[in-house]
């Protein structure tokens, strides 16, 4: 059990009964939808960009545990990042849940390190960001983990 | 005697420990573990017959081509046929599928004609009438279930037409559970001189099937969920329909003679084997067959019926698991979603428990938009299960509620 309690921390069940930032955003210029065909989670995102930083982030959809948290704790960490810390975190992101070493500060992104144990679920972590990835580009069509 | 202990031993791979607990495997819907059968059949065919079929002189090829034939006869036998022409092998259920969908679907649809499939049905008997709708201009309607999973009384009366020239129809939602009246169907569907495919995946492995009693004209299912490998299926069509249906691909073996001007096809069921075939495969699946049978379909019906009233029994008692699929008479899978927990953790925590599910749609997503559920969590059942299983099974139960709803 104890494996488990490393992907299941408390942080993410407290984020995944009270996702941050969930629900529409009436000021958003930025939208985005993603998809994980194989276990059927859905998240819009939505972003306020200004200059170059995002000011606002907010997300809807249902998914995971580990999808849902992973998105409510994206959003926490994305407000009022450039779009290039943005990318900067999202690559440490990717490379901690791929169970490789990131000389990025993830700072409470880190919770989710224990997924890096369990293969089938990197792709629920990633889902929000690839999202944001194509909220950022503003691509019309939706994104897949697949 | 039905002894599952005896049985189990049968299948080497429940011997294994996963994260360092005995494996409990409830995704034979999925796919079904390998009896010794059907892994010492394939064994015994690459270490001492394997030759190319049909075409040789030697004695392997000679021999190999026995051992394919056979085990094509061993599938007409099992599932009532009464010809061997009207067996052909394929990959699987989804390439039988196709198959008819595009050698006698684009030969026989005009715009404006209509196809009547299930709201139940796996992808691979909605999306291939899809593309043939496409490529033809027919239309696609299907039958509407009810809250429990069965077809909604009537619909298939109502929807039945004049037009109708297909009725595509599952025997055992893979999703659901739920047992189609396919006989039923196909009576309604000869009336109005439409043909029907039924597609036996999940129903071979379950319940003793005659193609013939059922009176369909297309029958499909997988070896792999019938104890077999993978890579090896059956279609079965009336020989009537056959001979009328163009060739579905070309190259060698489904010829007779080839000229650059023009080819003639081989007769049945060789006109749709194009190309070398999967013969350990079909070699592996006339072994599960004669083990299937030597077990007892009859039997193994019983036993899994046990096993899946006594987790519909735990599954009713367990708060905040609602089941989904309760049709009466259903059969192998247990469907469920637990309040708070989405299928996928629930998944993931099991097999850390050792204990194999299903999550997600199943390849049924118009299932899963029915009963407006992003997924679900879905046990099921097949000879070598035990009691003892099902109880490991709602114990990880347990643990997923103690971790997520403490
Ligand atoms: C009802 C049903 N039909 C068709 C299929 C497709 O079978 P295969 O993937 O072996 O072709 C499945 C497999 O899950 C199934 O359950």
């Amino acid at each position: 059990m104890s494996d488990l309690r490393d992907l299941y921390q408390e942080v993410i069940f407290d984020h995944n009964r009270h996702p941050r930032n969930f629900g529409p955003l009436a000021t958003a210029n930025r939208h985005a939808d993603g998809f994980n065909p194989l276990c059927g989670d859905r998240l819009t995102l939505h972003l306020r960009v200004e200059d170059g930083v995002i000011r606002e982030a907010r997300f809807e959809g249902a998914g995971c545990a580990i999808s849902t948290a992973s998105a409510s704790l994206m959003t926490e960490a994305l407000i009022g990042k450039s779009e290039a810390e943005a990318a900067v975190l999202f690559e440490g992101f990717h490379h901690m849940v791929m169970g490789e070493i990131t000389s990025v500060d993830l700072g409470k992104l880190a919770v989710l390190a224990g997924v890096s144990e369990f293969p089938a679920r990197v792709k629920c972590a990633t889902l929000a960001w690839h999202t944001l990835n194509a909220a950022l580009k503003n691509a019309s069509q939706p994104v897949s983990t697949e | 005697m039905f002894e599952v202990e005896a049985l189990r031993r049968q299948f080497p791979i429940l011997q294994r420990q996963v994260h360092g607990r005995p494996l409990v495997y409830l995704d034979s819907a999925a796919t079904t573990q390998k009896p010794l059968a059907v892994i010492e059949a394939e064994r015994h065919y690459y270490e001492t017959l394997n030759a190319n079929i049909h075409r040789g002189v030697h004695a392997l090829s000679q021999e190999a081509t026995d051992a394919f034939e056979g085990a094509r006869d061993k599938v007409r036998a099992f599932i009532g046929a009464a010809r061997r022409e009207e067996i052909i092998f394929t990959r699987g259920a989804t390439e039988a599928i196709n198959l008819v969908a595009h050698s006698w679907g684009r030969q026989s649809l005009a715009p404006g004609d209509e196809i009547l499939i299930s709201e139940m049905e796996h992808h691979a008997n909605i999306v291939p009438w899809q593309l043939l709708c496409e490529a033809t201009g027919a239309i696609l309607k299907v039958i509407p279930i009810d809250a429990r999973g069965a077809l909604v009384p009537g619909a298939v009366d109502a929807m039945i037409g004049p037009r109708t020239r297909l009725v595509g129809i599952t025997q055992v939602s893979n999703a659901l559970g739920t047992v189609n009246p396919v006989a039923d169907i196909v009576r309604q569907a000869h009336r109005v001189g439409a043909v029907v495919l039924v597609d036996g995946a999940q129903a071979v492995a379950h319940q003793p099937v005659d193609v013939v009693a059922l009176d369909c004209d297309f029958y499909v299912f997988s070896g792999h969920k019938l104890y077999g490998p993978t890579g090896i299926g059956v279609l079965y069509g009336k020989q009537a329909l056959l001979e009328r249906m163009p060739p579905y691909q070309g190259g060698g073996d489904m010829i007779a003679q080839v000229t650059f001007e023009k080819t003639t096809y081989n007769s049945l069921p060789y006109k749709f084997e194009a190309g070398t075939p999967h013969i350990a495969g079909a070699i592996g699946l006339g072994a599960a067959i004669d083990f299937l049978q030597h077990i007892g379909l009859d039997a193994v019906a019983r036993h899994e019926d046990r096993l899946l009233a006594h987790a519909t029994q735990q599954a009713e008692a367990f708060e905040g698991l609602t089941c989904v699929g309760t049709a009466p008479g259903k059969v192998g899978v247990l469907s469920f979603v637990m309040k708070g927990v989405h299928p996928h953790d629930i998944g993931t925590i099991l097999d850390r428990e050792g204990v194999a599910i299903r999550t997600g749609h199943h390849c049924a997503m118009p299932v899963m938009d029915r009963y407006q559920v992003p997924a679900t969590a879905r046990a099921s059942f097949a000879m070598y299960n035990t009691i003892g299983e099902v109880d490991a099974l709602f114990r990880a139960l347990r643990r997923v509620e103690e971790l997520f709803l403490k």
